[in-house]
């Protein structure tokens, strides 16, 4: 080995340019996601609207000012078919959930059960729920169970299986811990299994969500169901027939913002307020 | 019956105990025909290497596990179910509810089995975290603390609950080793204030050495008591714990002492 002397550094006190400054403005605006966001949109609403006068011809390409005008000149039958395919998607979301936690529950009891889940899901999962509006106007003929039919099953099996493996992937240890407590069955189950298995509920009550609602949409513009129930799906359709483009693009309009209220409001919300906050993000 | 009342019969009596559990394909032989005695205000230490049962016996114990042959006894009682009077302290670090603050969970462990108002079990979960120094971290989520302020909160919380016996598991075994020595001189002083009963599982001959009073040597596949050892404590020489060590190594790797052979 060559000889080494050792050496020892004297550190220097204040001879940085920069130990901490404040970051410039144009550093925190492009630092911001939404501002980002905004400034894109802004572009590209610019470009629609002047594409659109450009080609002046609103039956095919309507101005961005012009849907929003339609948007706002509709604004009575538009949320008033808004609020009818809410109302009808929550029924169907609401009995969805309910049938998956029935069959979640059996899953989670006998091993029997877990297979008619397991073998039920992977048949049903892969088939889109509008494949079974034929089925359903056979089977309930034009009515709103038929649609709450076809929206059962775009929700129940997402969540159901979400659940149910949420439920299996509780770590060993938590569920010691939860039984050490001298907590009662239901206890046990409310307070410690549904929470440690939230993750995965919360996936699959959001994958649900946004199945049932690309499902009513497109059911409802198949369906229509009966006169003066006209949901968002059959008034895009309406207007399409009355060749009036402008309420076209209001009704499309209404459904991303509707959409995007729920998946990023709601679901953000409840994300950040629980799994973010317990660091059990999956 | 046992009254319970008599301090001087021990508190837990495990009485050729067999363990088995089965793991997929395989029934696997834990523990065969394991007896014990462990007396109020011991730290007693079960010893042994990986595969001798030993995390079993300690389940069996807190009542996860039921015993194929024997019978084990908490105060003349048997065990039958886990419940709030044997708590665990784990190894792993996701012991803790995530879900729940650090205050929370230890006020959730005091509430849950209905044997204190809300009010009390705030004020005790306080005074515990106190004792473990992590009273700045009461409203902080598990998630956002280190490994051994995990473990420290899940002891809290194991005190909080004032069980007959604490049952460990190697509660150390995932800390690095500095913080591992802290912990354990923590917790003797902890056992110095509560004198609590104290059911130890490790496989480090020091930390057995450093904790215990009394120490089981087991055995592996399927772990057998080979020795019960004293334990000097901690305010005896370096030279006792290591000739205490070189028994223990010895005696768990079959060498000779009696002839005075065999000395590596």
């Amino acid at each position: 080995m060559p000889d080494r002397p050792e050496t020892i550094h004297q550190v220097s006190e204040n001879a940085f340019e920069v130990i901490e400054r404040p970051v410039s403005a144009w550093e925190r605006f492009y630092g911001n996601a939404a501002l980002r966001k905004l400034v894109l949109l802004l572009v590209l609403a610019a470009v629609w609207e002047i594409s659109a006068r450009w080609y002046g011809k609103s039956l095919l390409l309507p101005s961005l000012s012009e849907t929003l005008k339609a948007f706002v000149d509709q604004a009575g039958p538009l949320s008033q078919a808004a609020a009818w395919t809410i109302v009808r998607l929550l029924k169907g979301y609401s009995l969805g959930l309910l049938l998956a936690i029935v069959l979640t529950a059996i899953a989670s009891v006998t091993r029997i059960g877990a297979d008619f889940l397991e073998t039920l899901t992977s048949m049903l999962n892969p088939l889109p729920s509008i494949a079974l509006v034929p089925i359903s106007l056979i089977w309930f003929a034009v009515s709103e169970n038929g649609l709450i039919f076809v929206l059962v099953n775009a929700v129940l099996w997402s969540v159901a299986l979400n659940t149910y493996a949420g439920f299996r992937g509780v770590s060993p240890t938590l569920r010691m811990v939860g039984r050490n407590y001298g907590l009662s069955t239901v206890g046990y189950i409310t307070r410690i299994l549904i929470p440690g298995a939230f993750p995965s509920i919360l996936t699959g009550l959001k994958i649900g969500w946004a199945f049932a609602w690309r499902t009513i949409i497109a059911s409802e513009m198949v369906y229509g169901v009966s006169g003066e129930k006209v949901g968002l799906g059959r008034y895009i359709n309406d207007e399409s027939n009355l060749s009036h483009t402008p309420g076209v693009f209001a009704g499309l309009l209404m459904v991303i913002l509707l959409g995007l209220a729920v998946e990023s409001l709601i679901f953000k919300t409840v994300e950040k307020r629980t799994v973010r906050r317990w660091g059990m993000e999956t | 019956m046992n009254t319970g009342l008599n301090s001087s019969e021990p508190l837990l009596r495990v009485e050729g105990v067999t363990l088995q559990y089965q793991t997929g394909q395989r029934l696997i032989r834990a523990a065969y025909r394991v007896s014990f005695s462990v007396l109020r205000s011991d730290r007693f230490v079960i010893l042994g290497p990986s595969g001798c049962g030993k995390s079993t016996i300690l389940k069996a114990v807190g009542g996860y596990v039921e015993p194929i042959e024997g019978r084990i006894l908490l105060d003349g009682t048997a065990i039958n179910s886990p419940g709030p009077d044997r708590v665990f302290v784990f190894q792993e670090f996701d012991q803790l509810l995530p879900w729940k603050t650090v205050r929370e969970n230890i006020v959730f462990a005091l509430v849950a089995g209905k044997r204190l108002q809300r009010s009390e079990a705030v004020e005790r979960a306080e005074h515990f975290l106190g004792k473990v120094n992590l009273t700045n971290f009461a409203d902080s989520h598990p998630h956002t603390l280190s490994g051994g302020m995990k473990q420290r909160v899940a002891i809290a919380r194991a005190l909080a609950m004032e069980p007959r016996m604490l049952l460990m598991d190697e509660p150390f075994a995932a800390l690095d080793a500095l913080t591992r020595v802290r912990m354990q001189e923590e917790l003797l002083e902890l056992w110095e204030e509560t004198k609590s009963t104290i059911l130890f599982v490790t496989h480090s001959i020091p930390e057995a050495i450093r904790l215990g009073n009394r120490i089981l040597l087991l055995s592996a596949h399927p772990g057998q008591v080979k020795a019960e050892l004293n334990c000097p404590g901690t305010g005896e020489s370096d030279g006792v714990a290591r000739m205490l060590a070189t028994r223990i190594e010895e005696l768990l790797f079959d060498r000779k002492i009696e002839e005075g052979g065999v000395h590596a």
